[in-house]
């Protein structure tokens, strides 16, 4: 039974699939751009940009295209509201990455305050929850889809750690002030972007069981 | 839902069609001045559903219920009721309109007139038409022919005849189903207004439809070894048609079934 609406919808998950990928590639290719000041790879990480953006107004688009021509019902409508938010949610990861290109090609030939270690492993994990995440979105997987939000302290104490690093390097030094703040930037960019993985997480629970709510991050409880 | 809420209930109800049980152990409630729409695939007994809750059904042979129908509180098939009252208080619509071959006036004139109405016809001819969103396509017409008018129009003339008796319930089987789009659009917001003054009960294979025009939705489908229908979910219309707790209504309303 409807033959073609099961294509279109696989074609969606599919195109979701190849936009998460491309912003999991932009993450990771961002932080690498700016650890090894390659002014060239961060030109080419801004430049993915636009076709993120290009990728996400296409899934949007079909996506219109599916609600008006199949009419589409309970789990599937659910199914299909939730990529409509799942891909606006990934474009914006893309942007954060956009921003840390952006922090690295304005630093030009300044050389980093220090190596960086931290900031990469942020990076590291932020695309790993996605990953995991998109993949529990298409399947529908539940139970993997609550437990990820909690990494999510892992990348808050990471950023925390970085915060008090670079502070350190501005107390003893104010003329670090700005490369500090260059740093501080990226940090925060990659910290917001683990946040909306779990905005991810909430609309697989969505999809599976009806059920759309927040999901409290322990930041909520503090 | 408190039963003041209720205008009509069904408790076990049964529904024959001689040996052959049609329609099994319906236990809902419709509730009063909302459109509760009746979905299910063909043949499941939406129509025979309906048609019992204004005694309809024994106009065919051998038709007979066990359980009970209450309306407003009391059972519709207690041996003191007469049906015709009830066709009165609870009307019904078709699917193809079916104006009497008499004048437009004479369409709803003359079931109130037998009614015993008494106070001015020509007020309540008015009324009636307003009421179904006639009157100003009509009232320099009232003397043509009921049949003279479109499909749409005429259906819009059998719910203003079914208006016209002061009914409390008026059912619907199919009312827009043999209507172009435009004519099912003025059904369905005229719905919306007479909600305000009378309980309507639907029963629409069109799926879009139920979802648009309803506050309630009950699915049925065929059950168990007799294959009889029954109503296996009953919510309000935003749920059956987002988070249904049925896997058969999932299945039905989002057309993977059978």
């Amino acid at each position: 039974m409807r033959k073609n609406f099961e294509t279109e919808i696989q074609q969606l998950k599919d195109e979701l699939l190849v936009l998460g990928s491309m912003v999991e590639q932009q993450i990771l290719g961002s932080v690498e751009a700016l650890k090894k000041r390659d002014m060239d790879a961060s030109r080419r990480i801004r430049e993915m940009d636009d076709q993120v953006n290009a990728k996400r107004y296409a899934i949007e688009e079909q996506v219109m295209i599916v609600i008006a021509t199949q009419q589409p019902m309970a789990h599937d409508l659910r199914l299909l509201a939730s990529i409509l938010e799942v891909s606006g949610e990934l474009e914006r990861m893309g942007d954060y990455a956009k921003g840390i290109a952006t922090v690295s090609i304005r630093m030009g030939d300044q050389v980093l305050l220090k190596p960086l270690i931290d900031i990469p492993r942020m990076a590291q994990k932020g695309a790993d929850m996605l990953h995991r995440a998109l993949t529990a979105f298409i399947n529908e997987d539940v139970e993997t889809a609550r437990s990820i939000p909690a990494e999510d302290d892992e990348v808050d104490e990471l950023y925390t750690q970085i915060y008090h690093e670079l502070m350190m390097f501005v107390i003893q030094d104010p003329k670090t002030i700005e490369r500090a703040n260059w740093l501080l930037w990226v940090a925060h960019n990659l910290e917001r972007l683990a946040d909306r993985v779990t905005n991810i997480c909430e609309r697989t629970i969505f999809i599976a069981t009806g059920e759309l709510k927040e999901i409290e991050s322990t930041d909520d409880k503090k | 839902m408190t039963d003041n809420n209720s205008v009509l209930e069904t408790r076990n109800l049964n529904i024959y069609y001689g040996d052959f049980l049609a329609v099994t152990d319906v236990n809902f409630k419709i509730p009063r001045h909302k459109i509760t729409a009746i979905i299910g695939p063909s043949g499941c007994g939406k129509s025979t559903l309906l048609r019992a809750f204004n005694r309809m059904n024994e106009l065919v042979p051998g038709t007979h219920i066990q359980g009970e129908v209450l309306f407003d509180g009391r059972n519709l098939y207690e041996k003191t009721v007469d049906p015709v009252e009830v066709r009165y208080r609870i009307g019904m619509v078709f699917q193809k309109a079916n104006p009497f071959p008499k004048s437009i006036y004479e369409n709803i004139a003359w079931g109130a007139r037998i009614h015993g109405y008494k106070g001015s016809m020509d007020e309540l001819v008015e009324f009636s038409l307003r009421q179904a969103a006639l009157w100003d396509e009509v009232k320099d017409i009232l003397k043509q022919s009921g049949l003279s008018l479109s499909g749409g129009q005429q259906q819009r003339l059998c719910i203003a005849r079914a208006i016209a008796v002061k009914p409390e319930v008026i059912l619907m089987d199919e009312p827009a189903s043999a209507l172009d789009p435009i004519a099912t659009l003025k059904i369905e917001e005229l719905m919306q207004e007479l909600k305000q003054k009378y309980t309507i009960v639907i029963v629409t294979h069109n799926m879009q439809q139920a979802a648009r025009v309803s506050d309630y939705t009950a699915m049925m489908m065929l059950t168990g070894e007799t294959r009889s229908g029954t109503v296996i979910e009953f919510d309000e219309t935003n749920k059956i048609f987002t988070r249904p707790k049925d896997k058969r209504t999932e299945d039905y309303v989002t057309g993977r079934f059978g």
